[in-house]
């Protein structure tokens, strides 16, 4: 991915030198491999104690949920790239993007295969009997199979073979399974009347798209 | 696993996910490690849980003593494998601690279990206040392994100590009005910080019809693993019926009222479709939004592995409890 020149040097240094040094260090060689390291760390830790026997009484249960949190903590994440970049003005931040979409894949295909070998026992006909039982899990698979389309035009080629524009306009579903992976949880924790961790995410959530809005807003305004 | 090959456009190798060539060379070596590390740990865990099955009931001693003598009721004492006692102490849903399985352990540490006093009132012709030192002795105390089943879809089973309800309700002698029987739990929000939500209507209320209450399986519970309750299990005294719900089984009472209404009950009054009166365990109706067919015992040999297994009709219990319910369409009184 190119990286626009970093202009910031040229201006009256506002934050100056600690930008600057931020700039370099996220187009540092090894600042990529790191942040693929840190990401699985949390993967890893859970592949630990699964092995260890130190996932709690319900072992099942709190991998499929650990996983669960985990792709909605990396949705999170990959989400606030594009308005941290805009408003601290590193477009270094960019080069993170693709891979830490990716990451919310892998951290939802974790999710989801827990759920199916650990809960369902890989019984299909179970699944799907468990899908028409629980509609909120039908949503946090709707959001999973728009999550792989994105996935599968995650590379450089992609983007070609279907021109910036519509690119741009599929990866748009982003908004949309983050809506869905909300509500998936909303929907789980509602049966205990429990919404103090739905309320923190749809925060978060929604500061990052509400940004979104206000800046797409404020673009139709300028053009208009 | 999603095994990336790095040929496939999805992503490029980095320099960090390539494999130095020593380790590839000794990769057998590094399997070998590994495989043998996590036989440790297996082996090790093993080791632990058939050590605990010998001594099975023994107490783990940070508690004070409550001795019993083994329950001569009628499917009282299922000889199955008992769930460890750190799982039945820190695997638990009791919402005045907080909503997470782990929150009573954690939270219930400033519940004041002395001095207690359980309020019997109604519809009885001698309403009593007892300390809970006199209810202690009000007859001999039993060990009953009991299994649990948590209308979640988990299940354990525990060697409780208590006695039969049945021997307090002859005491306080219902009148023959009295229909139900009404138990209402401590909700004090100085010691119990999930008292300030709204998850529920406070205090916890549950209810029983006269029969149910009256059955020699329906416990009233101070103790389990031969110690007194710790405080997220329900101290110092709490309900076990064991052919319901867990839910139905009402923690640290405070009152036990008698009357002539079937009571408004917590869960049912939060969610009237989703939790009957009954919730008596049935595998053929299910909850609303999952199946009640299956549950998954805590602790299993095989951890992660383990199958679950197929619930029983009134948690295995119909036996006994069977002929409460002739006649009655289970479906719609769920």
């Amino acid at each position: 991915m190119k990286v626009a020149p970093s202009k910031q040097q040229t201006r009256p240094a506002k934050v100056g030198l600690s930008k600057a040094n931020l700039s370099k260090a996220l187009l540092h060689p090894a600042a990529k491999p790191l942040v693929f390291l840190l990401c699985l760390l949390p993967f890893s830790w859970l592949l630990f104690a699964a092995i260890s026997d130190q996932l709690g009484a319900n072992p099942a249960e709190a991998l499929v949920r650990s996983m669960g949190d985990w792709t909605l903590r990396f949705l999170c994440v990959v989400l606030a790239v594009t308005p941290l970049r805009t408003a601290a003005k590193l477009p270094a931040l960019a080069r993170f993007r693709r891979m830490l979409g990716l990451f919310v894949y892998f951290y939802a295909v974790m999710h989801g295969l827990s759920y199916s070998w650990f809960d369902m026992e890989f019984v299909l006909a179970d699944i799907i009997k468990d899908i028409i039982k629980r509609p909120f899990i039908l949503v946090g698979f709707t959001a999973f199979l728009l999550l792989s389309l994105l996935a599968a035009t995650s590379f450089n080629r992609a983007i070609k073979m279907l021109g910036p524009k519509r690119w741009q306009l599929l990866h748009k579903l982003v908004y949309a399974i983050a809506g869905l992976g909300l509500l998936h949880f909303f929907w789980m924790r509602s049966g205990k009347n429990d919404f103090a961790d739905v309320a923190i995410y749809a925060a978060i959530l929604g500061v990052l798209l509400g940004w979104r809005l206000i800046r797409w807003l404020k673009s139709k305004a300028q053009t208009a | 696993m999603l095994i990336k090959t790095g040929n496939d456009g999805f992503i490029h190798a980095t320099a960090s996910s390539i494999t130095p060539q020593s380790l590839y060379h000794g990769r057998r070596d590094v399997m070998r490690l590994v495989a043998s590390g996590v036989a440790g740990v297996a082996m090790a865990s093993w080791a632990a849980r058939e050590a605990f099955a010998q001594t099975s009931s023994a107490a783990p001693g940070k508690l004070a003593p409550l001795p019993s003598v083994k329950s001569s009721v009628a499917g009282a004492m299922t000889p199955e494998k008992l769930t460890d006692y750190k799982d039945a102490s820190t695997y638990n849903n009791f919402y005045e601690f907080g909503t997470d399985k782990a929150d009573p352990a954690r939270n219930a540490g400033m519940l004041k279990t002395r001095p207690w006093t359980v309020e019997v009132e109604g519809l009885v012709k001698k309403p009593a206040k007892y300390a809970i030192e006199d209810l202690l002795k009000l007859s001999a105390q039993e060990e009953r392994i009991y299994r649990l089943r948590c209308v979640e879809g988990w299940s354990m089973v525990i060697p409780w100590v208590g006695y039969s309800l049945s021997e307090l309700i002859k005491a306080v002698e219902p009148t023959s009005a009295a229909k139900y029987v009404e138990f209402i739990t401590l909700a004090d929000p100085k010691t119990m910080p999930g008292v300030g939500s709204r998850v529920l209507d406070w205090p916890y209320v549950e209810g029983l019809r006269m029969d149910e209450a009256m059955h020699p399986l329906t416990l009233l519970s101070f103790g389990m693993y031969g110690e007194v309750l710790p405080n997220q299990s329900g101290a110092p005294v709490r309900l076990v019926v064991p052919w319901k719900y867990g839910f139905k089984s009402g923690k640290s009472i405070v009152k036990i009222r008698f009357t002539d209404k079937e009571p408004k009950t917590a869960w049912n009054k939060a969610a009237a479709s989703e939790y009957g009166f009954y919730s008596n365990v049935n595998p053929t109706v299910d909850h609303p939004r999952w199946s009640q067919a299956t549950e998954r015992r805590i602790g299993e040999e095989g951890g992660l592995f383990a199958k679950k297994r197929k619930t029983l009709m009134f948690n295995g219990y119909e036996a006994q409890v069977g002929q409460l319910y002739a006649g009655m369409d289970l479906k719609k009184l769920f």
